[in-house]
């Protein structure tokens, strides 16, 4: 007799795994499109592309670890790792650096983990962090956003770069530093950042299609909470956390910091809080636990874009604290029913 | 409605299915040829029997009595013969045979002399709860603990509040609501006992808003009535609101004290199948020698209430039913979510059988779990607060000290967790596995201290004795060296003194 037949309950609620990734690839479309409009098609090949890669290292994987392919396939956790990190990566991202990343997420950093539910790092986020450690050049070459440069690249020539790693001509004048890069530098250089908005790069609020693709990411983030596949703790509790320490400092110095709406809507900030920050796997799983999570997650994103070496932060953060995740599970555990108030 | 109703966290909406076996009145089954009598159909110590293997014996007889504190007297559902007391199966989780009286239905179901009490006011509490004992009556929700026990709150407790459970969250099962449709007059009989053996002050009649028709039956019974602090109360419909636990929260937005009881609150629940029972030992004379059953399922095709004799091999029963059960159907007794397996339908009818159901819409899939992902599904479902994914975690690695950190045995294995899963996960099994590991432990160290301590007193002892021994040599030589010296002193002195002798 199966395990779930041998005692009570022998009711079962409906699965909602499939359709949960399902859910959460819709949720995605819309910042795709803004991908596209803003960028050019070149993300579309990248997703293709690392969906074919992971779910051939996950069947393999799972081949060699004996376990059952159909159903562990069906769960979609490869594709959402590989959707996300493919959005992740820079435009025009060369074929070999989304497989190598790809490769690591599925391979090393969640089936030598022991495969779904036992990787303690959000798979995607240590494959981003790998690729920029080592190839920080290809990681941080993004393009400007299509209508400051003079010409978009169209689907032929996109395909070409991608995979020939051939560079069309003219391709060094077209890629920039995303909006967060190009205001951490300049302030270094002591410009001001209002002055700083003033630039094309900016549109003088938060950053030139940037503001438009985190909108679209929060709003795709609202709608899974809607639907009730991800709970509204670990976004909230990390944009709050975020937005907090930006405004403490920006009014502290408002010469040497960009404002929170500037950091809200910048670099990874809405994907990591509704996409990346709500792995179950690897987040915290009481509900106290997943405010503490997502407030760490904010914080460290913050000192790590204005102290750390990087431009943005959101990577790492994430991974900070899922280290930090049994720690806070224990100390957060909810009242049980009839235990003394403490 | 006196007060505004708290709410209790987690749980479940389910669908009912309760309308399958609420077309038709209660009814009566055909008197079997034999009955089966387990000698334990309570918590507590098994009965003994009074009688022997053929024995006549008149329905209503006491067949075995009840062997200390906690346990009941058992009665002959119908007149006839002994025909046995031997171990039969009963119906139990894991399938054990136990020890049972058979008796050989003589078909004409005369009935012993019946002592009714026809004013119970004139009798003591005590005689009360005596006669609800020896009627055998215990909890007849599904725990089957002894009633009179819960009637009676002792010199330490004062029963402020007396809840009767009408709320009967589980899908499936009616047999609470077709009692209130068609009895509720003689329920409130019940209840003014309880209330008296209580010497209580307020008395609550709980009854989920998902049953109109028992709702409506209970309060014209009540309002023909001049009880006073008794009200009936409406419980949303969310499972386990049924569970004590919980509809205590519900009621009264207090909590039960871990490892404590729900009289530390000055609370006691009691099933409306017991206070109905009650009713009927007290004004009738008669014990408890039926029960009402709920068959139900995908695959009884005359799915209803049966009022029948405990005892009744459940095969008669489902027959009656035209039920057509299929070898890998799930077979329950109980509820869908609290119920557990049949191990076969020759099983007899127990007091504790509340309901027996073929088949199951949206029944657990038969398929390997999924590793846990930690979504926390199962932890907002808990209705006590507990974090099932940690515990599934420790239970999985056998690492019983940490499910004992994360509170195990707070778990009163609702099934809420596993049901949500998306995992499908069978977490409840898990705790149960856990819980029974952790008591055979604890079994286990309680007899090895008992040996250790046993051991290290053998130890004391044999030291002792070997001091003693050693203590009694010592004096011995003391004694023997002390004689020695004082014949050498004697023989010293009698050696000076001789040569004085001699020199004289």
């Amino acid at each position: 007799m199966p395990l779930s037949r041998l005692s009570s309950p022998f009711l079962s609620g409906v699965n909602r795994v499939t359709l949960h990734m399902l859910h959460l690839l819709l949720a995605l479309v819309p910042a795709v499109i803004a991908l596209v409009y803003f960028f050019g098609p070149s993300v579309l090949i990248t997703i293709t592309l690392a969906v074919v890669v992971a779910i051939s290292a996950e069947t393999l994987m799972l081949k060699l670890r004996n376990r059952p392919i159909k159903a562990f396939l069906l769960d979609g956790s490869a594709v959402v790792t590989a959707v996300l990190l493919a959005i992740a990566l820079p435009p025009l991202a060369p074929w070999w650096l989304t497989t190598v990343g790809i490769l690591f997420a599925i391979i090393f950093a969640k089936h030598l983990y022991g495969g779904l539910g036992y990787n303690p790092f959000n798979p995607a986020m240590i494959a981003y962090v790998l690729l920029l450690v080592s190839f920080p050049l290809e990681m941080t070459r993004w393009l400007p956003v299509v209508g400051l440069n003079e010409q978009a690249l169209d689907f032929t020539s996109t395909f070409q770069v991608i995979f020939s790693g051939q560079l069309a001509s003219g391709i060094d004048t077209m890629s920039g530093a995303t909006p967060l890069d190009a205001m951490k530098t300049q302030i270094g250089l002591s410009k001001s950042p209002s002055l700083i908005l003033q630039q094309s790069l900016f549109n003088g609020f938060a950053g030139q299609g940037w503001m438009w693709l985190n909108i679209w990411f929060a709003l795709g983030g609202l709608y899974l909470i809607n639907r009730r596949v991800i709970s509204w703790h670990i976004p909230t509790a990390m944009l709050v956390g975020l937005a907090s320490i930006s405004l403490v400092t920006w009014l502290v110095s408002p010469e040497t910091t960009a404002s929170p709406i500037f950091h809200l809507l910048n670099g990874g900030t809405m994907l990591g809080a509704f996409f990346i920050a709500t792995d179950p796997v690897t987040a915290a799983t009481t509900i106290k636990g997943r405010l503490v999570f997502g407030a760490g997650v904010g914080l460290l994103t913050y000192i790590i874009r204005i102290w750390g070496g990087y431009p943005d932060g959101i990577a790492f953060a994430i991974i900070i604290m899922n280290m930090l995740v049994p720690l806070i599970d224990y100390y957060t555990q909810p009242r049980v029913y009839g235990a003394a108030n403490k | 409605m006196t007060s505004k109703l708290s709410s209790f966290p987690g749980g479940l909406k389910l669908a009912g299915h309760k309308k399958l076996s609420t077309q038709t009145a209660i009814q009566k089954p055909p008197l079997s040829k034999k009955l089966i009598l387990p000698l334990q159909q309570h918590i507590g110590a098994a009965s003994s029997p009074i009688v022997e293997v053929g024995d006549k014996v008149l329905k209503g007889q006491k067949i075995a009595r009840a062997d200390g504190h906690v346990s009941v007297y058992l009665h002959a559902p119908s007149s006839g013969t002994v025909s046995a007391i031997d171990d039969h199966a009963i119906p139990h989780p894991s399938g054990l045979s136990a020890l049972c009286i058979t008796i050989e239905t003589d078909g004409e179901d005369r009935w012993i002399e019946r002592k009714p009490i026809p004013d119970f006011t004139a009798v003591s509490e005590h005689e009360i709860r005596q006669l609800i004992r020896e009627a055998g009556i215990v909890g007849l929700g599904g725990a089957g603990f002894p009633s009179y026990i819960k009637l009676n709150p002792g010199i330490h407790h004062h029963v402020e509040t007396l809840i009767i459970n009408g709320v009967e969250c589980e899908p499936y099962i009616t047999c609470d609501d077709m009692l209130m449709r068609e009895r509720s007059s003689e329920i409130l009989d019940g209840l003014e006992i309880m209330q008296y053996a209580l010497g209580v002050k307020r008395c609550v009649i709980a009854i989920e808003d998902n049953k109109p028709e028992a709702l409506s039956a209970m309060e014209l019974a009540l309002a023909s009535r001049t009880f006073k602090n008794t009200s009936i109360v409406v419980i949303p419909t969310r499972y386990p609101a049924g569970s004590e636990k919980q509809l205590i929260q519900v009621i009264t937005g207090k909590e039960v004290p871990t490892k404590g009881l729900a009289i530390d609150l000055g609370i006691i629940c009691h099933n409306v199948g017991t206070t109905y029972a009650i009713g009927r030992t007290i004004n009738h004379g008669e014990p408890l020698i039926s029960r009402i059953v709920t068959v139900t399922g995908k695959h009884v095709n005359k799915a209803g209430n049966f009022e029948t004799l405990l005892g009744t091999p459940m095969h008669e029963l489902l027959a009656f039913c035209e039920t057509e059960r299929k070898a890998d159907d799930p077979f329950i007794l109980g509820g869908p979510m609290m119920g557990y397996n049949l191990s076969g339908d020759h099983l007899p009818v127990t007091k504790t059988a509340n309901c027996i159901l073929v088949g199951v819409d949206d029944a657990a899939p038969a398929t390997t779990p999924m590793p846990c992902i930690r979504c926390g599904d199962c932890a907002t479902a808990c209705p006590a607060g507990l974090l099932p994914q940690q515990l599934y975690w420790h239970a999985r690695a056998k690492d019983l000290e940490k499910t004992q950190e994360y509170n195990l045995f707070d778990c009163i294995e609702c099934g809420c967790c596993s049901y949500v899963c998306p995992s499908k996960i069978p977490l409840v099994h898990y705790f149960r596995f856990a819980k029974t590991e952790t008591m055979n432990q604890q079994l286990e160290t309680e007899k090895s201290d008992i040996a250790r301590v046993r051991h290290e007193n053998r130890l004391a002892r044999q030291e002792a004795e070997k001091q003693e021994k050693e203590e009694r040599q010592r004096q011995r030589k003391l004694a023997l060296a002390a004689s020695k010296a004082a014949k050498e002193k004697k023989a010293a002195a009698a050696a000076s003194s001789e040569p004085e002798s001699e020199e004289q």
